[in-house]
């Protein structure tokens, strides 16, 4: 991995709002693009943890700190506050249990940044209010049957949920199908974007 | 200190460094007993730089010494580590200062069962006071005082070795940078505990040993320590390894010998392994590492909890396990970094996929040698290694 290798626009959202110098915990850091960002762009103190050994072998490989680990049964094993930051990037939905997995974040970091797909983006309304069938649309690329994504949200489920937990809201930023921010009322923003980015605290 | 040598050791000793401790401060030994002098029988290669920050303790297992990376003076066989020692390997001497020391109870040159204790003159055989990894671990941190080793960039061992990398990183954190343990566990399993009784029992039950004082009465134990190493062998193994590799195949015989002689390649191979074992190591120095083994448990020295044991701890960690290892399953490492991310602690965790058993640590296993190639270079770059 080149180390002026571009990263994803939302993964480069994601580095823009962490401060340089801290500690963080990227939970599904897949390859480890973001970690090697902040690693060497950020000087933060970044770990990461993947589900997929190859992922994991090959970001050590790299010479990232990364374990081996499920979001929904290991972040457990850290103590309070062992983190500035926790971060989950496209992973969420994919969690057996996204609510615990919330509250496991800002138990262990003193903020989590947390990005997902919008499921009421209008792409999805309109394949499924018209077409009939399941969504399948650019970040939500699988048949039902084969999807790892068990528990998809919208942008306003979301912040419900942050409502519901007491969590607050320090930051959103919506992205648009070609990732870039929009800035739009939060009805038509659930409408109109694609993907979230929120930051979040106790 | 040199008196009463056994051939083995001789021969260790003329081709390797040694250095006798403990004459003014003697080892406080966990069973209470203070051993002084000893004497550490070890192995470099390379050059320790100017700063003192390239030093890498290798930790060897149960039955290596400090041969890593060249033909042994006993068996003429290469090292046991040369895949990953050596110009051009992960741990390169051109860049590290590598050390190996044999263990404190083993038979290579280091002080155990078989050299004289100073109080009485006679040989200690079965007498020596039973050693622990904490103190084998001691030993070492008293040969890099008398090496003028402040800390050391990393320590790193696979299994038994695995296991003193724990405790040196729990008892000298500030002195390691770095820490690989790499096929092993924070404690001995029962079932672990359970394979070296065994090869305990063969041992003792072996007529020549008489009580361990075998050296006096020019008898040795060799059937009773073969068929230990035979019984060891197979747990080093996995199911897989030993049917890929022998199946069912008959030894140097076309039909079944309907005899109890090595019909089986399989068995052919294991007495061989038990033969070549006896030229090699003392069968008194088997039990005691064996014990120190079975008494490790690193979450009981620190209140029952593991993580205690790396409570504020800035050394930075890479496990390593293997799929077909059942001597130290992956659970039994994976305990391991659940207790360092409890603490948390720098740690990095692979496993890899292999049906070499637990043996891959020491085998030509190319994802550990770019797991540990990709760790070492980003500690380096962190301590400002060139």
């Amino acid at each position: 991995m080149s180390i002026a290798a571009p990263i994803r626009v939302d993964l480069q959202l994601i580095a823009d709002m962490i401060e340089p110098g801290g500690r963080a915990l990227d939970v599904g850091c897949g390859d480890g693009a973001l970690l090697a960002y902040l690693v060497n762009f950020k000087r933060v103190d970044a770990r990461g943890m993947e589900l997929s050994q190859a992922g994991v072998n090959a970001c050590v490989a790299g010479g990232l700190s990364v374990i081996q680990g499920d979001a929904d049964t290991d972040l457990g094993d850290y103590p309070d506050d062992a983190f500035d930051y926790v971060i989950l990037s496209q992973t969420l939905q994919a969690t057996r249990d996204p609510r615990e997995v919330l509250r496991q974040m800002l138990r262990v970091g003193k903020r989590a940044i947390v990005s997902f797909p919008n499921f009421a983006h209008w792409q999805v309304r309109v394949s499924l209010v018209f077409g009939g069938r399941m969504p399948e649309t650019p970040s939500l690329p699988y048949k039902w049957y084969d999807t790892p994504n068990i528990h998809l949200c919208s942008i306003d489920d979301f912040r419900a949920l942050c409502r519901d937990m007491g969590v607050v809201i320090e930051r959103s930023i919506v992205l648009d199908s070609k990732s870039r921010p929009i800035h739009m009322p939060p009805l038509l923003a659930n409408l109109f974007g694609e993907q979230a980015v929120f930051m979040l605290r106790r | 200190m040199l008196n009463d040598l056994t051939e083995a050791e001789g021969k260790a000793l003329a081709r390797c460094r040694y250095a006798v401790l403990g004459t003014e401060r003697p080892l406080k030994l966990d069973c209470g007993v203070e051993l002084g002098p000893y004497r550490v029988a070890y192995q470099t290669y390379g050059t320790l730089n100017a700063e003192k920050s390239n030093a890498v303790l290798i930790c060897h297992a149960l039955t290596g010494d400090q041969f890593v990376a060249e033909q042994h003076p006993v068996t003429g066989k290469e090292g046991w580590w040369e895949s990953m020692v050596g110009p051009g390997k992960v741990l390169d001497p051109a860049r590290y200062f590598i050390i190996c020391a044999n263990v404190l109870g083993a038979c290579m040159g280091t002080t155990g069962p078989m050299a004289r204790d100073p109080a009485t003159g006679q040989p200690w055989n079965l007498r020596f006071p039973v050693v622990t990894v904490a103190d084998m671990v001691r030993a070492q941190a008293a040969l890099l005082d008398h090496l003028g080793i402040p800390d050391l960039f990393c320590v790193i061992g696979g299994s038994m070795g695995g296991m003193q990398v724990l405790e040196w990183a729990a008892t000298y954190p500030k002195r390691v940078f770095a820490a690989v343990p790499i096929a092993c566990a924070a404690r001995h399993s029962a079932q672990n505990i359970a394979f070296h009784e065994v090869g305990r029992q063969a041992i003792m039950a072996d007529p020549e040993w008489k009580g361990g004082d075998y050296r006096l009465h020019g008898t040795a134990p060799e059937r009773g320590l073969a068929v230990a190493r035979m019984t060891a062998h197979i747990t080093y193994l996995s199911q897989a390894a030993l049917q890929r590799k022998f199946g069912r195949n008959l030894q140097n015989r076309n039909a079944l010998g309907f005899g109890f002689d090595a019909d089986f390649q399989v068995e052919s191979y294991l007495r061989h392994q038990g033969s070549t074992f006896v030229d090699r190591f003392d069968a008194n120095s088997y039990l005691y590492i064996t014990r120190a083994m079975d008494y490790f448990d690193l979450a009981d020295a620190h209140g029952g909890v593991l993580a205690k044991a790396f409570t504020g701890t800035t050394t930075r960690f890479c496990s390593i396990s293997f799929t077909s290892d059942w001597l130290f399953p992956t659970p039994e490492n994976r305990a391991i970094v659940h207790a360092l991310n409890a603490a948390a602690a720098n740690v990095s965790f692979v496993e890899v996929e292999t049906d070499k058993g637990h043996d891959a640590f020491l085998l030509d296993e190319p994802e550990m040698f770019r797991t540990l190639s990709g760790f070492l270079t980003g500690a380096a770059s962190v301590r400002g290694l060139s």
